[in-house]
């Protein structure tokens, strides 16, 4: 068991050391010349110059010198200098971490909660009107580009009923104070949450449905049923501990759809985390911020991957590690 | 993952000794269609049990509808989306020469709406196309010799499915030239590995089935075995998953284009959105119609693919 822990994490290890290597390959297939972006900011292109800044950078050395400083740097936590802001990358990230996880863990946790409700709901009456609502809403879920259903719900909540907050995450009316920040940031957290959660609570509900479906069908249901317990105990006790399983495989392997989608709905609502981040960073030409957004993105999946391998064996411990399925 | 290294050679390890089908089993997923060809003809009776579903058809008919609105719309309607035919933001309804209304720089949404699509479907036929070609080929590879192959193509999978993908498309898009090949390239790139999941599983299951060891045994080669014998056999849940990674595309295409990573010389639905984001509260027929029409055309294709899987896999009907 320990071992087995033990070589995930060692497997997650070398994902991150890959992505290093992406990364640094990235940036050294980029057409541009960072010297001259750099350079072109103070307004002067002298080769002189020029030379100046590649040594400063390191970017007249060899390829492979500079993959393993680059590798050296980034596993201490270095991803560079912004060439806009002149900044660290990691303290620019640092401060935009915090609000994407806040609002993808939000959508996660809605959509997981209210997903599974309406699937193990739908799942005990699968021929009632309800259930056949909720395939319906699956599918139109999943349809939906995710920016659109965002600006939409903007439309009616804020333009037509304006009930909620629409841009950012903090406003100025509100007072200072612990409390009055958390409702502040609160209120502007409802729409791009549910935004996003939608999307995945439409799937994870028809997931979970299925799933639902299967384990009332099986023999320790039945017997369970036969032994007298009652329907709501069988249901949410015993048969819901085996059908949330593939729904926690779906999380692991879709926390990058997740990160994707926060992305999008980010730049929707103006929200001030990676996503947004990454975007400006595009136009800016800011190419090792972008990259720095892509490292820690993907550093924060293959966590999502760990933690989700480990929830398994507690959901069921039957799971050991390595009979994960494959599919 | 230390888990497809093991599975893969736990199932190599087995070939000599075990001559039973591969555990899991159940004739799931179409079972050997090639097989009994002359009895009963299994592609007819999935076509049947497709046609009798009702969301499927309405599928077909909204996915008919939507490329014929692409192909010969703008032959009918004559407004260039590019080009401005009225005041900026008129209202749908208000005027003759523009019926959904006018963008904020006085475009015609119907004519970008009828406009929009061929971009959209193209680039995500070509990027469907190329998820198709990378993730069956490593996924074949991978199923049906297993071992040190399988566990490399494997954590090079995965490597490839911890990167968030759209992140990673629009890295790839902002590095090099926006056009439609860069795009439906970086779609491609990032799209493949479920692709290749489902068809290493497939071959995995198939490899052992008595049909493909009796070929094996008449001295087929292994490229005839995986093109001849294997493949047409996992076709059904590859055939269902193509359709579902042509509305993943569309998606993806839309997204980037949103955020304006697109083709900056094509009209597409995503762009239009984008455009128009920073009047949607005064306009909203700018970025409704264009919104509707990607979620109708990834619908269609939603659609299909459940009534595809339905009918293919009839014991899962309605879940």
């Amino acid at each position: 068991m320990l071992r087995s822990i033990a070589a995930r994490i060692a497997q997650a290890l070398g994902l991150i050391l890959a992505v290093m290597c992406l990364n640094f390959l990235l940036i050294h297939i980029t057409p541009g010349d960072p010297a001259t972006v750099i350079v072109g900011e103070s307004g002067a292109g002298d080769p002189e110059l020029l030379d100046e800044i590649r040594a400063q950078y390191g970017l007249d050395r060899p390829f492979i010198v500079q993959l393993l400083s680059y590798v050296g740097r980034v596993a201490t936590g270095d991803l560079g200098d912004s060439y806009f802001f002149n900044e660290p990358v990691t303290s620019l990230i640092a401060e935009r971490l915090w609000p994407t996880v806040l609002l993808v863990g939000t959508a996660l946790a809605f959509a997981v909660a209210a997903g599974t409700m309406v699937g193990v709901a739908t799942a005990r009456r699968p021929e009632s009107p309800l259930s056949h609502g909720a395939t319906v809403l699956a599918l139109v879920g999943f349809s939906m580009p995710v920016f659109w259903t965002g600006i939409m719900l903007v439309i009616l909540f804020a333009s037509t009923w304006e009930l909620l907050p629409i841009q950012g995450w903090h406003d100025v009316s509100y007072g200072e104070g612990l409390l009055a920040n958390v409702l502040d940031v609160g209120e502007h957290l409802v729409l791009p949450a549910l935004t996003l959660g939608l999307i995945y609570l439409a799937q994870y509900s028809r997931l979970s449905r299925a799933s639902m479906l299967e384990v009332l069908e099986s023999d320790y249901v039945r017997t369970a049923r036969a032994k007298g317990l009652n329907e709501r105990r069988v249901v949410y006790k015993h048969a819901l501990r085996n059908a949330v399983i593939p729904v926690v495989t779906v999380i692991g392997l879709q926390f990058g759809a997740l990160l994707s989608g926060a992305l999008l709905v980010e730049t929707v609502f103006n929200w001030p985390g990676l996503g947004r981040l990454a975007f400006d960073s595009i136009l800016r030409r800011d190419t090792s911020v972008l990259l720095g957004v892509l490292m820690v993105s993907s550093v924060m999946v293959i966590v999502a991957n760990l933690l989700t391998d480990l929830l398994y064996t507690i959901i069921d411990p039957r799971i050991r590690l390595r009979e994960r399925s494959n599919v | 993952m230390s888990d497809a290294m093991g599975r893969g050679e736990m199932a190599a390890a087995d070939l000599p000794v075990a001559p039973g089908p591969v555990a899991g089993d159940e004739g799931g997923s179409g079972g050997p269609g090639q097989q009994n060809a002359g009895a009963v003809r299994p592609g007819r009776e999935t076509l049947r049990l497709f046609m009798r579903n009702k969301a499927a058809v309405a599928g077909v008919v909204m996915l008919v509808g939507i490329i014929f609105m692409t192909v010969a719309g703008p032959r009918i309607y004559d407004n260039d989306p590019k080009d401005i035919v009225a005041i900026p933001l008129t209202g749908p309804g208000e005027l003759e020469e523009a019926r959904l209304g006018t963008d904020y720089l006085g475009r015609d949404v119907l004519a970008g709406v009828i406009g929009g699509g061929t971009t959209s479907l193209t680039v995500a036929a070509m990027a469907a196309a190329m998820v198709l070609v990378i993730g069956i080929s490593i996924g074949a590879l991978a199923g049906y010799y297993g071992g040190w192959l399988d566990s490399a193509l494997m954590r090079f999978t995965e490597f490839f499915q911890v990167l968030p993908a759209l992140l990673f498309a629009m890295v790839l898009v902002a590095l090099f030239e926006p056009s439609m090949w860069t795009i439906s390239f970086a779609i491609g790139v990032v799209a493949w590995p479920g692709i290749a999941r489902i068809t290493r599983a497939e071959f995995l299951r198939l490899r052992n089935l008595e049909f493909v060891r009796a070929a094996r045994a008449v001295g087929a080669t292994d490229w005839r075995i995986i093109r001849k014998v294997v493949f047409p056999n996992a076709l059904p849940p590859l055939i269902v998953s193509a359709t579902l990674i042509m509305g993943t595309a569309i998606l993806f295409e839309a997204g980037l284009a949103f955020l304006g990573l697109g083709d900056p010389n094509t009209t597409s639905w995503g762009l239009m959105i984008g455009l128009n984001r920073g009047n949607f509260l005064t306009a909203w027929w700018s970025v409704t119609f264009p919104g509707l029409a990607i979620f109708f055309t990834v619908l269609s294709f939603s659609l299909i693919g459940d009534g595809l899987q339905d009918a293919y896999n009839p014991k899962l009907r309605g879940r």
